[in-house]
């Protein structure tokens, strides 16, 4: 229970600073991209506003033995800089453009009950789990056993 | 139109490193968005359960963030796009942050603040491909 408490209240302030700097504003965030119009700088203020207080936050915390919750920190496992990461990265991009809404600020704009929220909502899911089914059917075909077989 | 905000978007990007910094420092977790709401499907109950907590959180937090923005500000306008331009966009977002196993959040944030070099890359590619997008939907075509 109390991992879910303090989970939740790092959702709400997470949503809190989203609307606070205007990243669930889709013509907001259109704005920032749009270099050769009318450029508005505000987001990079959210980024950098958000890596001076995470930097050296997390750096701390992680000298810690664990978490204050949990048995140990869950860092994300080491990888390359592979294929995945740069289509991913690539059709992410092209989303963000058209429509100016990432993950989180898609979530915080569902509670507007606006249909344009709940239809990227939605598809977005849809995304995620296509990709989810993907990833576990390809690791049972026969020809992809085989190969992690020879890689091993 | 939209108004040049730093002081707003400074003081909201402070709230985002507080809040990743709170999950990781309770939790251990990075507060990456795409990865926990992916994470929810196929997930054990235990797994199920913060994360299910934390969209919760963005959703009350987003639920009074956005009633008091609304009474002092202008509403939000809404997103340009048709309805078949927002599923696109959506099933582009969606299946292309957990191909790139993070967002804006969990690689522009979370992983920039760690010099993860693959959160570089990844931030790199999703500004400039978004970047690109616009130029090509607001000077090209338009």
């Amino acid at each position: 229970m109390p991992t879910r408490v303090a989970a939740f209240a790092a959702g709400f302030i997470f949503a809190v600073g989203l609307v606070c700097s205007g990243m669930t504003h889709p013509l907001k965030v259109l704005a920032f991209l749009d270099f050769a119009g009318d450029w508005d700088p505000s987001l990079a203020f959210v980024m950098g506003g958000a890596i001076a207080v995470y930097a050296p936050l997390s750096r701390w915390i992680a000298r810690r033995p664990t978490p204050l919750l949990e048995p140990t920190f869950d860092w994300p496992e080491p990888r390359r800089i592979d294929t995945e990461l740069v289509v991913g990265a690539g059709l992410f991009g092209i989303g963000w453009g058209l429509a100016g809404v990432c993950p989180g600020p898609a979530i915080v704009n569902l509670v507007t009950l606006g249909s344009s929220a709940l239809v990227f909502v939605g598809s977005m899911l849809l995304g995620m789990v296509s990709l989810e089914v993907w990833r576990r059917v390809s690791t049972t075909l026969p020809e992809r056993r085989m190969k992690q077989a020879d890689e091993a | 139109m939209v108004e040049f905000t730093p002081l707003g978007s400074t003081v909201g990007g402070v709230c985002i490193g507080l809040a990743a910094g709170l999950l990781l420092f309770c939790n251990g977790r990075i507060a990456g968005v795409s990865g926990i709401v992916g994470g929810l499907f196929g997930s054990s109950l235990a797994e199920f359960g913060w994360r299910m907590a934390f969209v919760l959180g963005l959703l009350g937090g987003g639920w009074i963030a956005l009633a008091w923005v609304q009474t002092t500000h202008a509403p939000p306008e809404g997103s340009p796009l048709s309805t078949t331009g927002l599923i696109v966009a959506g099933v582009l977002v969606g299946l292309g942050t957990r191909l790139a196993r993070g967002c804006t959040s969990g690689h522009g944030v979370c992983g920039i603040s760690r010099f993860s070099p693959r959160s570089f890359s990844a931030t790199a590619i999703f500004m400039a491909t978004a970047a690109a997008v616009v130029f090509v939907t607001r000077h090209v075509l338009a």
